[in-house]
Parts: C-alpha cells; sequence; structure tokens
C-alpha cells in the first residue's frame, strides 16, 4: 500500500500503543534551549531520572541572548541564570552543548540543519513551535511543552495521537519579489490560523521542488502559524546536496547507506491524503499582515479591511486588530509610516536571506528616523556574511549588524520595541505585545520587504523600491 | 504515584472573550525568564489585565466578583502560537482547574492535558448562555462532566467534547505519561535498534 512520507516515519518511530490510544513515539533528536528546558531537568532529577539518549540530544542557546555584545554575565540576571542552567545541565547529563565558545552557536532551528543534525526520514522534538521547520528535510518534527521535554528526555519517547496529512501544492513559477515568506503568509491567509489543526502539512508542487533548502525551512517553520503542528517537504536531491559534508552527516560509504534510506521515506506516488490544496504560484504577491495574527494578511497592493464590509465574529477580528494596530479600514497598507525594521529570526535569519536583501541593498540607505538591525541566525551565518562582505553592505545602509540570536522575534532579550513603534519584520509571529513593547506593532513580510520598509521609512513594494523586475 | 482521576470539575466560572488568543497574551515571553514555573499565576494574561504602571485595566480576571474561579470560558483557537508550557502553567496557577472554548490550538491542549486540566471544546452559543449565566450569577455552580460529555449549570446542559485520548487519559487517571512510557524501556531498545541513525 503506498504511504505518505508522515505515515512512513511514524511507522518507523512508533515504539507501543498506549493505554489512551495514543502512541508512544520514538524521538530520534531531540533539540533543547535555555527557555523551555531548565524545568524539564528539574522534574528529571525529582523523579532521579537519567536522560535516556545524550548522543541524540543537543543543545543551543538563543532566545535570551544580547546581540549587541555576548559578554559574560549577562547585564539581565535572569537572563544570565538561564544560561548557566543549561550549561551545568548539559554538563551534569553529557549533552553536547553549541555554546557560544564553540562557533556553532546561534537559533535551536537553525544550527539543526547547518550542523546536518536535521536528517530526513527523522523524528525531531524540541521546546519550541517553530520545530516545524526541520521538516524541510523531510523529517517529522514536533514543538512540545516542557512536561514532554522531560518524557523525551527520560525516555526518548513521547505519547502523541496521529496526526492526517493535507497535501499543499504550489504549481507554477513564483514571480520576480515574490519568496518562501510570502508563499507560507499567503497559505496562512487562505487556510487560516486554525486550519491546520489535527494536520501535518505536507508542502510540494512545482515551488518546492524549484526552492533550496533554506526557502523550504522558512515556509516549513511557520505551519504551526497556520495551526498545522508538523509541515514538510519530501526529500530529494536539494535536500542530499545541502546535506553533504555537514559535521553530522554520515559519511563515506554510510553516505550512500544513508542517501538510500531517505529516499525510501518520500511518499510514494499516489498514496492517499487526507486532504489536498492546490494554489497556483501566480497569485502570490508579496504578502504583508495588517493585523494581530499571521492569517491577516493582504498583498501589498491591498487595502486593509473595512469591518463595515464583515459581518459577526470576523467584524469584532478585524475591529480589534485595526484599533491594536491603529490602521484605519479600508486604508492602503502601502505607505504606513514604520519605526523599526528587522531582519533575522529562525524564519528568515539563514544566509540567502541576508545574501538576497544585500543584492538590493548595496548603494542604499535607511531612512532617516528608522532602527533597522539584521541579527545572523547562526554564529555559522554570521561567519558567511561577513566572508561574502554582506555585513557591510547592511553596515553601509546603516542598519546596526548584530550577533546571532532569537533578536527581536520574541522580546526575551534586550532588543524590544518602544511604546507603539511600528515594525517591518521578517520573523514569524504579529500578535499583541510580540515584539516586547504591550503596545508595539508588528508587519510580517519577506526580508527584502523588510528592506524595502527600511530605506522607505514606510510599507512598500519591494519590487518597485528596488525594480526588481529589471535585476 | 498515582494520579487523580479527573472525571468532573465544578466550580465557579469566568468568561475571556475573544478568539485566537495566543499564548504572548495568556503569559508575555519577558515573563518566561525563569527556571521554575513557580509564581507564574500573577502574570496570567498580564498585558491585557496591566497598565504600564501596574495598575488594573478593565478585564474580567480583575473583576472582584469573579474572583476565585476556576473555570475559564473563551473563544476559538484558544493557546495558539508558542509551545510554552508556561500558558498551562499560569492558567493553572492562578487557580483554573479546567477551560472551555469553542477550539483550542493542537500544542496548548496537549500542554493542558499533561498537566491535568481538562478543554472541553463546546459550541459558541452554549457558551454564551454559560457566559450569560455566570456574569448574572458569579456565585453559579458550573460542572463539567467528562464522563457524561456535558456542562450543567443553573439546571441548564449543554454537550462539551474532549478528544477521546485526551479524556480517557484524564479520567483513568494516567494524563501524565511518564510512568507508561518509562514501562516501554525494552520496547523503546527494540525500535530503536531498527533505526541505524540512532547508533550511539
Amino acid at each position: 500500500m503506498s504511504k505518505s512520507l508522515f505515515q512512513k516515519v511514524w511507522d518507523a518511530h512508533a515504539v507501543r500503543t498506549l493505554a489512551n490510544g495514543q502512541t508512544q513515539l520514538l524521538i530520534g533528536t531531540h533539540l533543547i534551549h535555555e527557555v523551555t528546558s531548565p524545568q524539564a531537568f528539574g522534574m528529571l532529577r525529582d523523579l532521579a531520572l537519567k536522560v535516556a539518549m545524550p548522543h541524540r540530544t543537543f543543545a543551543t542557546v538563543d532566545h535570551i541572548v544580547p546581540t549587541d555584545q555576548f559578554a559574560e554575565p549577562f547585564a539581565d540576571p535572569l537572563a544570565d541564570a538561564m544560561i548557566k542552567e543549561l550549561r551545568r545541565n548539559c554538563a551534569e547529563f553529557g549533552i553536547t552543548f553549541f555554546d557560544r565558545s564553540t562557533g556553532k552557536q546561534g537559533i535551536v532551528h537553525i544550527v539543526g540543519p547547518e550542523q546536518g543534525i536535521t536528517q530526513p526520514g527523522t523524528t525531531i522534538a524540541c521546546g519550541d513551535s517553530h520545530t516545524s521547520t526541520h521538516g524541510a528535510f523531510g523529517a517529522i518534527a514536533f514543538g512540545i511543552g516542557t512536561t514532554q521535554i522531560r518524557d523525551v528526555l527520560a525516555t526518548q519517547t513521547m505519547a502523541l495521537g496521529r496526526l492526517k496529512v493535507r497535501r499543499i501544492n504550489v504549481n507554477g513559477r513564483l514571480r520576480p519579489g515574490v519568496y518562501a515568506k510570502d508563499v507560507i503568509l499567503h497559505i496562512i491567509r487562505i487556510l487560516g490560523v486554525n486550519g491546520g489543526t489535527g494536520y501535518a502539512y505536507e508542502y510540494g508542487g512545482e515551488v518546492f521542488d524549484r526552492f533550496t533548502m533554506e526557502e523550504r525551512m522558512t515556509v516549513c517553520n511557520m505551519s504551526i502559524e497556520g495551526g498545522a503542528r508538523a509541515g514538510y517537504v519530501n526529500p530529494d536531491e536539494t535536500t542530499y546536496a545541502y546535506l553533504k559534508g555537514r559535521p553530522y552527516s554520515p559519511k563515506g560509504a554510510e553516505w550512500d547507506a544513508a542517501v538510500s534510506r531517505w529516499r525510501s521515506f518520500a511518499s510514494d506516488p499516489g498514496c492517499s491524503y487526507d486532504d489536498v490544496v492546490t494554489i497556483d504560484a501566480a497569485d502570490i504577491a508579496p504578502t504583508v499582515t495588517w493585523g494581530i495574527n499571521p492569517g491577516q494578511g493582504i498583498s501589498i497592493n491591498e487595502r486593509v479591511p473595512d469591518p463595515k464590509t464583515v459581518s459577526g465574529d470576523e467584524r469584532t477580528s478585524v475591529e480589534e486588530a485595526l484599533a491594536y494596530m491603529k490602521l484605519q479600514p479600508g486604508a492602503p497598507i502601502k505607505g504606513t509610516r514604520i519605526d523599526v525594521a528587522f531582519v533575522g529570526s529562525c524564519t528568515n535569519g539563514r544566509l540567502s536571506d541576508f545574501q538576497e536583501v544585500a543584492r538590493f541593498l548595496k548603494g542604499r540607505k535607511v531612512a532617516a528616523g528608522v532602527k533597522a538591525i539584521a541579527v545572523p541566525g547562526s554564529q555559522g551565518v554570521g561567519v558567511l556574511c561577513a566572508e561574502l562582505g554582506i555585513d557591510r553592505v547592511f553596515r553601509d545602509a546603516g542598519f546596526e549588524w548584530r550577533e546571532a540570536g532569537c533578536s527581536m522575534c520574541l522580546a526575551m532579550n534586550p532588543d524590544k520595541l518602544v511604546g507603539d513603534q511600528l515594525c517591518a519584520s521578517s520573523s514569524n509571529r504579529n500578535f499583541k505585545g510580540r515584539q516586547g513593547s504591550p503596545t508595539g506593532r508588528t508587519i510580517l513580510m519577506s526580508p527584502l520587504m523588510v528592506a524595502a520598509a527600511a530605506v522607505t521609512g514606510t510599507v512598500a513594494d519591494a519590487r518597485e523600491v528596488f525594480a526588481v523586475a529589471d535585476r | 504515584m498515582a494520579l487523580a482521576k479527573i472525571t468532573s470539575v465544578s466550580g465557579r466560572a469566568v468568561y475571556v472573550p475573544g478568539n485566537d488568543i495566543d499564548t504572548d497574551r495568556i503569559i508575555p515571553a519577558r515573563f518566561m525568564k525563569c527556571v521554575t514555573f513557580d509564581g507564574l499565576g500573577e502574570f496570567l494574561f498580564y498585558d491585557v489585565r496591566k497598565n504600564a504602571d501596574g495598575s488594573d485595566k478593565a478585564h474580567p480576571l480583575n473583576e472582584a466578583r469573579f474572583k476565585g474561579a476556576t473555570v475559564l470560558l473563551s473563544g476559538l483557537n484558544f493557546g495558539c502560537g508558542s509551545s510554552r508550557e508556561h500558558a498551562p502553567q499560569a492558567i493553572q496557577k492562578y487557580g483554573f482547574r479546567a477551560v472551555v472554548a469553542e477550539g483550542f490550538a493542537e500544542i496548548f491542549f496537549g500542554n493542558c492535558t499533561t498537566l491535568g486540566i481538562p478543554c472541553l471544546v463546546a459550541k459558541r452559543e452554549d457558551i454564551a448562555r454559560i457566559a450569560d449565566a455566570v456574569n448574572a450569577n458569579p456565585q453559579l455552580e458550573v460542572t463539567l462532566d467528562l464522563d457524561a460529555r456535558e456542562i450543567r449549570f443553573g439546571g441548564q446542559v449543554v454537550k462539551a467534547t474532549l478528544r477521546e485520548t485526551d479524556r480517557d487519559a484524564l479520567v483513568n487517571g494516567r494524563w501524565d505519561a511518564i510512568g507508561e512510557l518509562l514501562e516501554g524501556r525494552a520496547a523503546i531498545q527494540a525500535a530503536a535498534a531498527r533505526l541505524p541513525y540512532l547508533a550511539a
């Protein structure tokens, strides 16, 4: 019987059925970070348990690190206590920690792929909802809570119900100036922020076939914003080429055996899905959010909704969002003044994100009054950007070039909005207060759209600002 | 350690209206700079409950008449966003023992079950009826019956649903899976041996 990748990976990792009907699922790779793991280690100690597979557990520090200067102790004593606690836990339980001194530190969802830890046909868990990122490699990757981190630490398994699978085809070719970020914002806009509840999303079609691994990661990253617990792309030659030669990738004869195993996990042609959605790439434009969840998006040339034109529940939501965002009903989004521009995060903090912006940013200047920051997702990304002179392009344009971390995506570090500042952001969430000020406002968009906003001081169409079609 | 069999929750209720109430709203990220979950209750819904100077905003949880409520009522897609267990921990430490909503985000829902917090799904009009009743009489006792899959209040009864695996775990006292997961040690070793990438 033909099967989807999800079914194959699930079946290969199913240990047994639990009394309540859930599956005890083996988690091959466990990624941990400083925010959601300390309590789990505390629970482990309370139960006098050890880490079942320390060699399959990897740690890094990302959420709380200052990106302007890393010097320890951190100015924030709470943040300093968290990094020390992670260091202690990793040392005590024999876990590899990609600490700053290793040169491999960064956002957990950037470090895993970069090190070759994220591999096809595997299961991955991490106490962070954007763990879905790793699905780009044909892994099934789950964001989990702290008690489940304890479960995975103690047993390398967790209790989970099988998900349904929705195949999402994006056919045709993306137009110039339209990026992976626009694809996922478009998908969430169509299917809704809870449309994926109960599903894993399998992304495919010509657009995904052509996408680089980094583009696939951007889309899979935001699966959770559409309510899907996991999202993945079937592994192919692009996947294997990316993984070849990375520190944790198989070597020598093991490489060929691994590729052959990985290949066998791809969804069989003709396998059945619980749902199929097909999207024409030509319908996707540069997309920006106007509201307070990632599903509240429009293309750059549309107007924000007018509550008068919608009814019931939706009207209440639109009114609440517009009031928070301080946007006028029915106004064009283009031209909205911004205060801050942020390029970075686990969604868009990889080499290709900075590379693409640098192509167009050269010779341009950040508008007066705009604070613009660029934050590589890992030390590795930072080094590559420096080698290629990308950091210089950003600095010359007036961006602050920072060190690796989650930075302004979630405001657990010094990078925060102030008051009701409006931020053009390449991150993944525009929730109320997400970027650190209870009244701060976020507009999600692709990195190049952030650059366009930075140089014009307004929400702008990058295709016009940078004459994208002519390049 | 035997876990409580959670077959019902009874208590006073409070309605926090809205759809897509995300985990950043339930517990803003800055309060996650901690290495234990102690004390998170006071930061529940902090930015929608408090002004910058610490004074109260208009919010149902700030109303004296709803103090001591143990059942939280809300709208669609409650708990969307991050996987932070800090959100259900804050809800539990504030004093809530159950949540009733039109729908829940998946990771949040699972985290709640694992903490023994039943998350029941009810229809919008039924949640509105419960909300009307408790707003009229905040002392009203609301009972969530996980066996009968219904909610009873002031002589009225409405239907409620709960994913069967989670309902089973709650009513049979196996909502914290660690004991059962540990019992599977031999099966874990066997399954791991079949997967080359797990070799030490």
